[in-house]
């Protein structure tokens, strides 16, 4: 167990490593020189020096790059060329909006893979439960891209159910309106969960139903709905939940896609409007700390369910 | 399964085994159906690429020009069977040529994937070694990179993007999963008795992967390579929908929705249901198609999910 944690801090570590090096090169991925590139052909020769200066780009590279680490370590992601606002405090006033995307639409895709999965899994192959595979699979088919355009066509455009895009409202500005304007891109977001969710629970629970453990409880007279919440559930669920912290990389993407289409300023929204303003420092920032964001998710998942099912660390 | 010729058994004795061998290969031939809903969606991917392929030839409008006598955002019509977008451009055409983009980077892609992370990975899985350990490990790292962000962020300091640039980009961030899925595989058999055969006989480590492990590994490659096509294509989507895809005005569907969806905003003061409807179709019904063949594939092949 221990030898196991310690092999997967290493590989933690290793990965942050890796993500870092490689977000400090992709402002070499710039045609040309990355100061001009970044200023323009109009740069003064005072800006271009700044400009080299800020980012260290007349050092050697492996000395830019410590240099670059050390400012990261103390917070200083760089400042937007178009705002002059600071990387930081762009990203910590749009992340609570991204969080509360991924938070509220995993409570929906449980609330809805749950009742579903017990549903189907206690007749396995008769009509609820096929009908409910037949469902998650074709959203297997329905990527946020697809379904969030039709569904503020239909829901905010058409029935005008939810209200449209450019509506957001912070959450400390109205609780409830900030929950309407939320609901629509969270179902979306729903979705890839739900697909998920429902289909390694439901596989789980029929194996499980199947133990001798489950047969002994039957046979003890207890009710089937006991039976299901009290003996089958909670083994069940475990590569179910494990499973949220893997595809946590999928909803990133699903919440840029959402931020976008109904002009959220969170994170997605803040990255696309910087690569199309070429504000490449703010896109830098971003890509950092979202991939090590998610790295980090991903190890924290790994951990706690080390310890919630040790199988896991001997295999 | 492989067909195991076993010699009549004469003893009384392997009479029920005989009677289940029967009735196993019964249950496999039953198994051994693709059904009517495969050769369906498999028709629709063919039409699809063929539509794609022959666009040139075909009595298509001008997929990036648009002509001012059309009616702006109009309906389908006559003239344009799938309407018009808000430039007046045939939206039946860009549907057709903007397929060409998401099936070159998803075969393009998960073929590049195949090439630079399959073969190694055979190779790794049989040589085994230091080679291998240090292979696998690195995929590992690799694949806990988030790779959507990883391509955004390539994609966004590496301009102008082009359809080749992605397919190259996708494909090589797919290489690490396709390596990890091939060197199961391929462990799974490289201890088999018939290798070790093919071993003894004096076969050449390449000619035991090509002739003997590659025949037995294909059904796992075929239904994997469908499953990451599909994936490519949603991401390639998902890029062209932040507008980092291939540029404007060359279609791809994943643009579309995008057109479309400015529209929805309202900022130009109209909307265009159609230019969300049709693109959304069709995305959905490649990638519907796309999952219903790899998971018919994978029930006819009986490819059991490997431990990754």
């Amino acid at each position: 167990m221990a030898r196991y944690i310690i092999k997967r801090l290493v590989l933690l570590i290793v990965i942050i490593l890796f993500v870092s090096v490689a977000a400090f090169f992709l402002v070499h991925l710039l045609p040309g020189d990355p100061a001009t590139t970044i200023l323009g052909p109009n740069a003064t020769a005072q800006n271009v020096a700044t400009i080299n200066k800020e980012l260290g780009l007349n050092k050697p590279l492996w000395q830019q790059y410590f240099i670059w680490m050390g400012h990261v370590l103390q917070g200083n992601l760089g400042q937007s060329f178009t705002t002059h606002q600071s990387t930081t405090t762009i990203i910590s006033e749009s992340f609570p909006i991204d969080l509360e995307l991924i938070i509220f639409s995993q409570i929906i895709a449980f609330a809805i893979a749950f009742p579903m999965a017990m549903r189907a899994a206690r007749r396995p192959n008769k009509l609820f439960d096929q009908a409910s595979n037949g469902t998650t699979f074709a959203f297997l088919a329905l990527p946020p891209f697809v379904i969030a355009p039709v569904l503020v066509l239909v829901f905010a455009v058409h029935w005008h159910v939810f209200p449209g895009p450019a509506s957001y409202v912070p959450l400390t500005q109205n609780f409830w309106s900030n929950i309407h304007t939320m609901l629509l891109p969270s179902i979306v977001l729903a979705l890839g969960g739900i697909v998920v969710y429902f289909r390694l629970l439901r596989n789980d629970l029929i194996s499980t139903l199947q133990e001798d453990f489950i047969t002994m409880a039957r046979s003890k007279g207890l009710s089937d709905r006991r039976v299901m919440w009290r003996h089958a559930l909670r083994p069940s669920s475990i590569s179910m939940l494990a499973s949220a912290g893997v595809t946590i990389g999928t909803l990133i993407a699903g919440t840029f896609v959402v931020e976008l289409l109904l002009q959220m300023p969170g994170l997605g929204y803040q990255l696309v409007a910087s690569v199309n303003q070429d504000d490449y420092t703010v896109v830098q920032g971003i890509t950092l700390v979202v991939a090590i964001a998610i790295v980090l998710i991903n190890f924290i998942f790994d951990f706690l369910f080390t310890i919630v099912d040790p199988r896991i660390a001997r295999e | 399964m492989s067909s195991v010729s076993l010699t009549e058994p004469t003893n009384e004795a392997f009479a029920d085994i005989k009677e289940e061998l029967a009735a196993e290969a019964a249950a496999d031939v039953t198994k051994k159906k693709l059904g009517v809903f495969f050769w369906i969606c498999a028709s629709w991917i063919v039409l699809v690429t063929a539509l794609a392929i022959t666009a040139n030839l075909l009595p298509l409008h001008d997929p990036t020009l648009g002509n001012y006598n059309w009616p702006q955002n109009g309906g389908p019509s006559w003239n344009n069977w799938l309407g018009t977008d808000d430039l007046y451009r045939d939206i039946l055409s860009r549907l057709i040529y903007g397929a060409r983009i998401s099936l070159i980077v998803g075969f393009g892609g998960a073929l590049l994937g195949l090439v630079i992370g399959g073969i190694p990975a055979m190779f790794s899985a049989y040589r085994r070694g230091r080679v291998d350990t240090i292979l696998n490990t690195g995929s590992y790292i690799f694949l806990a990179f988030p790779a959507l962000v990883a391509v955004i962020a390539i994609v966004s300091f590496w301009k102008p993007s082009n359809v080749w640039k992605i397919t190259l980009i996708i494909g090589v961030f797919g290489a690490p999963l396709i390596f990890r899925i091939v060197r199961a595989a391929t462990l799974s058999y490289a201890t088999r008795d018939f290798v070790l055969a093919a071993k003894a006989l004096g076969a050449s480590d390449s000619r035991i992967l090509a002739r003997e492990i590659l025949p037995n590994i294909m059904p796992t490659i075929i239904s994997f390579f469908l499953i990451a096509v599909a994936t490519i294509i949603v991401l390639e989507g998902t890029l062209a929908f932040l507008g980092l895809s291939v540029s404007p005005p060359t279609p791809s569907w994943g643009n579309m929705l995008n057109e479309g969806s400015q529209l929805l905003v309202g900022a130009k003061g109209q909307t265009n249901v159609w230019l969300v409807i049709f693109p959304a179709t069709a995305m959905f019904l490649l990638l519907f198609s796309l999952n219903v063949i790899a998971d018919k594939l994978r029930a006819y092949f009986d490819v059991t999910e490997i431990k990754l």
